[in-house]
């Protein structure tokens, strides 16, 4: 064996260290070319992304300027424009868009959280999985299907409910006189809270599941119920987590525009009456609603009010970064 | 330029059947000599090919579709297309060279009528009232059997301006003797967008309603706070949505709900596509009107018996002189086609448009401008 091996060594070894080497160096230098060609891609998308951003704000701008600039003469030509100035216009309808996106949080956030945690500690785990597949499909529904479901059916099915509230607290200004079909913002709100409802579970579902198995056993040993853990190790790991969905969240419905067009009777009114039709409307909305037969100075005033749009969201989320950076500081996370 | 003998034999069998697109053809045909296109001859100028690009208003998007789909039955090489921007839009790329043809819901405004010279190389804008829809009141009364509730303009104006509030309230009992009418509260209904529907609504009850409307006419809806809906059909799912609802749209979505009848002179006229097209031959000939540009003023207060006063015209907007010869055809072509019975019974039927088909007086007008379209 030794005999046998040792010249076949020394016979192959030159050979195959000459392979070896090429081998080598071309692996690393196709190593070499692949990574620099790799950086090279991720560096370029990156930058793309930057581009993007940058030629729609530029964008935006651009063709909103004319309607900036415009004197109050010449925005009162467009027949639709309320208000003096750009800002005037789309102070109520960025008042609007906000109010509706903030109650769809309400609405949904508590919600989502439930869902999240049982199927991250609840649910038997073959439920858990399906449940968290259906949650993952709910959110790939476009959201003119949920507009469709919204006014043809919604509409209908929270009539009677919205009657009572109005009727027992409509005392309350915020629930007075509620005028049927209810095409006010309130509806507009669910309808929105269950577009934002898959995202802000599906997010918050991972985030828990994340929760170090330590925490939990730990907090399991010292005698806590199951809620209890929950509270004092899942809730507080996952916090930043549920606030970057709510956020996610915030950021969909503040985009959103079928569904509101096709549930809400639009209004331009700083108005907190929510069962009122005619009170609200929200700029992606009314940009859809009115771009259609828009000409001249009228595009420019509707791409201002995207330019405010695009303005909130990014606010919007940098407000989200800054709450998640500030909280990581002390989460259970760390 | 292929010439199919099928398509020939369709032309020349087309061409038998409708004298009036025989005459457009015609007139087609002697055009193309000084221009010196050679190719189709004579007896078949109906081989036309090529594209026509329109672009305008969106109420009369679904007639357009179904007269595209008309003309190319006859015409199957020429590809029009149509694209419902809305009335400003469509005027201003017709005035820039972008489109042959625009849909508009109002006339040519005096200083597109220079630009119009300009784009039509000296000629002339050619404006035809191809489209009439009537605008029905629609409202939603489960409980009410009768077949339209009666109300003169002013009663629909003080509705709508909520100074009547209730279904009983006397001013609609008066003129409705017969029907027993709920004691529920009304629900006026708009249109939220910006539209032709309610710019010929309110102009109707600012002409028509002797002061009981405070407002000016619009597109745009002028009062705020009420429920409303996105389109024709937004406004026929709210006004559908809830009991004791009352709104306006496009006549022929009216579908189950009930409708009004309008006080005109001392009857109560339902809407028909009949009564609609009355009104526009009892109306006169706006300021400024040529042979070339039909444009209609609509007589809002009309007494004449059987006309219907709340109506919407829309305009096909198009040059007396095209630069392209083929365009000039094209045009010619189409719109002998949309102004033909054919053309106007396709648009009138409800699986369409619903529209009022224009009446033989008005279709021979409308021929004569048409066929005054030429190249040069």
């Amino acid at each position: 064996m030794a005999l046998t091996t040792t010249p076949r060594r020394s016979g192959t070894s030159p050979d195959g260290e000459q392979v070896d080497a090429g081998a080598a160096v071309r692996a690393a230098s196709t190593g070499r070319v692949g990574s620099r060609v790799f950086a090279g891609l991720s560096t370029g998308a990156g930058v793309l992304i930057l581009l993007t951003l940058a030629a729609v704000a530029v964008f935006l701008v651009i063709r909103a300027w004319p309607a900036l600039t415009a004197s109050s003469e010449e925005l009162g030509d467009i027949s639709w424009f309320n208000g003096d100035s750009v800002a005037e216009y789309v102070g109520p309808l960025i008042f609007g868009t906000l109010l509706a996106s903030v109650l769809a949080l309400l609405i949904a956030v508590p919600v989502s959280v439930g869902i999240a945690l049982f199927i991250s500690h609840y649910a038997p785990r073959r439920l858990a999985q399906s449940l968290g597949y259906l949650i993952d499909l709910l959110a790939a529904i476009p959201s003119v299907v949920y507009g469709l479901w919204g006014a043809l059916w919604l509409l209908g099915v929270v009539d009677p409910f919205f009657e009572w509230l109005s009727g027992a607290l409509g005392f309350i200004p915020l629930f007075a006189d509620y005028q049927a079909p209810a095409k006010n913002i309130l509806s507009a709100s669910i309808v929105l809270a269950v577009m934002i409802l898959p995202i802000i579970t599906a997010v918050s579902r991972e985030v828990f599941l994340q929760t170090p198995r330590l925490h939990e056993e730990a907090s399991l040993a010292l005698g806590a119920t199951r809620w209890e853990m929950v509270r004092q190790a899942v809730l507080p790991f996952g916090r930043s987590g549920v606030i970057s969905a709510s956020m996610l969240g915030l950021g969909r419905a503040l985009g959103e525009t079928m569904a509101v067009l096709m549930v809400i009777s639009p209004g331009f009114l700083y108005s907190f009456h929510l069962l009122q039709p005619g009170q609200h409307q929200t700029i992606a909305a009314n940009i859809a609603s009115k771009f259609p037969e828009a000409s001249g100075l009228s595009v420019s005033a509707l791409i201002a009010t995207g330019l405010a749009l695009f303005v909130i969201t990014f606010a919007v989320n940098f407000v989200a970064r800054w709450i998640i950076a500030r909280r990581a500081e002390f989460s259970g996370a760390n | 330029m292929k010439l199919s003998p099928r398509n020939r034999l369709g032309a020349v069998a087309l061409t038998g059947a409708l004298a009036l697109t025989l005459a457009a053809c015609s007139s087609g045909g002697n055009a193309e000599e000084p221009a010196g296109t050679a190719g189709s001859g004579d007896e078949a100028p109906a081989e036309l090919s090529g594209s026509l690009a329109g672009a305008g208003a969106s109420s009369q998007e679904k007639a357009v579709a179904g007269w595209i789909a008309g003309f190319n039955e006859q015409y199957p090489d020429v590809s029009v297309s149509y694209d419902a921007v809305g009335s400003g839009g469509g005027r201003e790329q017709f005035l820039a060279g972008a489109v042959q043809f625009a849909g508009s819901d109002a006339a040519l405004k005096e200083e597109e009528l220079t630009q119009a010279e300009e784009r039509c190389v000296g000629g002339e804008a050619v404006e035809l009232p191809l489209y009439i829809s009537p605008i029905a009141v629609v409202y939603n009364l489960p409980d009410v059997d009768a077949e339209n509730i009666n109300m003169s303009a002013a009663t629909i104006a003080k509705v709508f301006n909520r100074e009547i509030t209730t279904w009983n309230d006397p001013a609609i009992a008066a003129e409705n003797p017969d029907v027993e009418l709920p004691a529920i509260d009304i629900i006026p209904v708009n249109r939220s967008d910006e539209s032709g529907t309610t710019e010929n609504f309110t102009e109707y009850l600012a002409a028509a309603s002797e002061g009981a409307w405070p407002h000016e006419p619009s597109g745009d809806w002028p009062i705020s706070g009420g429920q409303s809906g996105q389109g024709t059909q937004g406004v026929i799912d709210t006004v559908t949505g809830a009991e004791g609802a009352i709104g306006y749209a496009d006549a022929s979505r009216a579908g189950d709900l009930g409708t009004v009848a309008l006080k005109v002179g001392e009857e109560y006229v339902p809407f028909s596509a009949e009564a609609a097209a009355k009104v526009v031959d009892a109306s006169p000939r706006a300021e400024g009107a040529t042979e070339n540009r039909l444009v209609v003023e609509l007589d809002r207060t009309t007494t004449e018996a059987g006309a219907y006063p709340l109506v919407l015209i829309s305009y096909h907007i198009a040059c007396s002189v095209y630069e392209d010869q083929a365009d000039a055809d094209n045009v010619k072509a189409y719109l002998s086609y949309v102004a033909s019975e054919a053309g106007q019974e396709r648009a009138a039927d409800p699986s369409v448009a619903g529209a009022a088909p224009i009446s033989e007086d008005l279709r021979a007008e409308v021929q004569t401008a048409i066929d005054s379209i030429t190249a040069g």
